[in-house]
């Protein structure tokens, strides 16, 4: 579903992914884990098609990044750690707009679902600037799924969450996981990704690290291991 | 199982996801967010209030000079809260990633464009339409003229159109509220001389000789830039 070979992307003369491969088969739940500056909102950015790699072949279902983005789209959801909704709009008001941007049918019907979905259906008339943070990303969730994506993306959605809201967006998480469709998330919670991924990805110093399947790892043992993916993370070149 | 059905539901695509569909949508947003907040109309409306005031006081004006300077008094208080709304209207999208929101959209990026800059101008119709009553009993002109209004319809367009997409390079900038003049008002240079010329013509009732020139070079600006616009917006955008 996801396949990518070689890719560079450098702000400036700054490399911040350095010949990075990665593959992902379709229903894959992959958490990717690393530091802090070690390229995974960078490499979550360009799989959204939000930002252009340097060098590189990048594919998603087919279609081949950056050229076939606007179709690459439409088979897409992403979240990151910024909800991408607007405060002064309502959360139904929200979800009818993305809803026009994505060019659906029975708008009505379908932002109903995906508010019952979310747990704000009696919250639909509310200004989202009146939401608390766990609730921004609840519905931020509902965004992401309004069109039906088979790809979705989650750059760090549990930051600022409180347990409650954390607990929520795992349950959605896992509903997303279940219908089959293909999940990179990043975190940097180890707790959370062994919870709920099926393989483990290190992201260090700009390439995959190491890479091992839920299956085979126990949860105890995935601190050491992450710990030990970052000590060997190699710069290729 | 509410939450599976939601999943399930499986919603395709009317091929109606179309440029003017979503350009509606966009204008939709915007119009709706600043009824509630009023924060970017009333910003650029107590600035344009304030200019003209102050123009009224500092020049004392016999009945032939007003009709020579407020060409240019009406086109600094439009540009002045232009840019100002400009700014509000593009770091709104930016604060809360909304940008990033309306990027990850399946369609043309330029409609991003279109349904921004439609939105602007209305806003800036909107300053327009209260600032220029005031004006007119301020400063005892009549400035209720066709003429007059198509010049100030073909100024604001230009204006928004070159903005719009500075406006979008700008908000990607830490010093966004300070880089937005400095690129902006170079560029409307055109556009702003014209307006102010073809403005000032049409109140001393030149010939309509004089005063042509100055709007087709106002159209050939609004057709060039928003054709430029329409180009670029996509790789201003991109990281």
């Amino acid at each position: 579903m996801i396949t990518v070979k070689k890719l560079v992307k450098r702000f400036g003369l700054k490399p911040v992914l350095r010949g990075l491969d990665f593959h992902v088969e379709a229903g894959e739940f992959v958490a990717l884990l690393g530091p802090n500056g070690a390229g995974k909102t960078t490499f979550l950015r360009i799989l959204a098609s939000l930002s252009r790699p340097s060098m590189g072949d990048v594919r998603i279902a087919g279609y081949h990044l950056p050229a076939q983005a606007a179709a690459l789209r439409r088979r897409l959801g992403v979240v990151s750690h910024l909800p991408l909704l607007y405060g002064d709009l309502t959360a139904e008001e929200n979800l009818v707009f993305y809803a026009r941007m994505y060019g659906l049918p029975d708008i009505n019907h379908r932002v109903a679902e995906v508010l019952e979905l979310v747990g704000l259906a009696a919250r639909r008339r509310d200004l989202v600037r009146t939401f608390s943070r766990g609730m921004q990303q609840r519905l931020a969730i509902g965004r992401a799924v309004l069109h039906d994506p088979e790809v979705m993306l989650f750059d760090e959605p549990h930051t600022g969450l409180d347990q409650d809201a954390c607990q929520m967006l795992d349950t959605v998480l896992r509903e997303v996981a279940a219908r089959g469709r293909t999940v990179v998330m990043t975190s940097h919670d180890l707790a959370r990704a062994a919870d709920l991924a099926s393989r483990f990805d290190v992201l260090s110093r700009g390439v995959i690290a190491a890479s091992v399947k839920a299956a085979d790892i126990q949860t105890n043992d995935l601190l050491a291991f992450y710990r030990e993916s970052i000590g060997t993370g190699s710069v290729p070149g | 199982m509410k939450a599976e059905r939601a999943l399930q539901a499986s919603p395709k695509a009317s091929p109606v996801g179309s440029f003017l569909g979503a350009v509606r949508a966009i204008v939709w947003k915007d119009l709706a967010a600043e009824l509630r907040s009023r924060e970017l109309l009333s910003s650029m409306l107590v600035f344009a209030l304030l200019v003209i005031l102050i123009f009224n006081f500092a020049l004392e004006l016999d009945v032939k000079a007003r009709a020579t300077v407020t060409g240019g008094v009406l086109w600094v208080t439009f540009a002045f809260a232009g840019t100002l709304g400009l700014n509000r209207s593009m770091a709104t999208e930016k604060d809360r990633g909304c940008l990033d929101g309306l990027l990850l959209a399946p369609v043309d990026r330029s409609v991003i464009y279109f349904g921004k800059a439609i939105g602007n101008l209305v806003f800036m119709f909107v300053v327009e339409a209260i600032v220029l009553p005031i004006y007119s009993i301020l400063y005892n002109v009549n400035l209720f003229q066709p003429g007059l209004l198509l010049v100030i319809l073909l100024g604001s367009v230009g204006y928004v159109a070159v903005g719009t997409l500075l406006a979008s390079m700008a908000v990607q900038t830490r010093t966004r509220d300070v880089l937005l003049p400095i690129l902006l008002f170079p560029l409307v240079i055109p556009v702003l001389i014209a307006a102010v010329k073809a403005s000032t013509g049409i109140l001393e009732i030149l010939p309509m000789d004089q005063i042509r020139p100055w709007i087709n070079l106002l159209v050939v600006y609004d057709i060039i830039f928003t054709a430029v616009a329409f180009m670029l917006f996509d790789y201003i955008v991109e990281e």
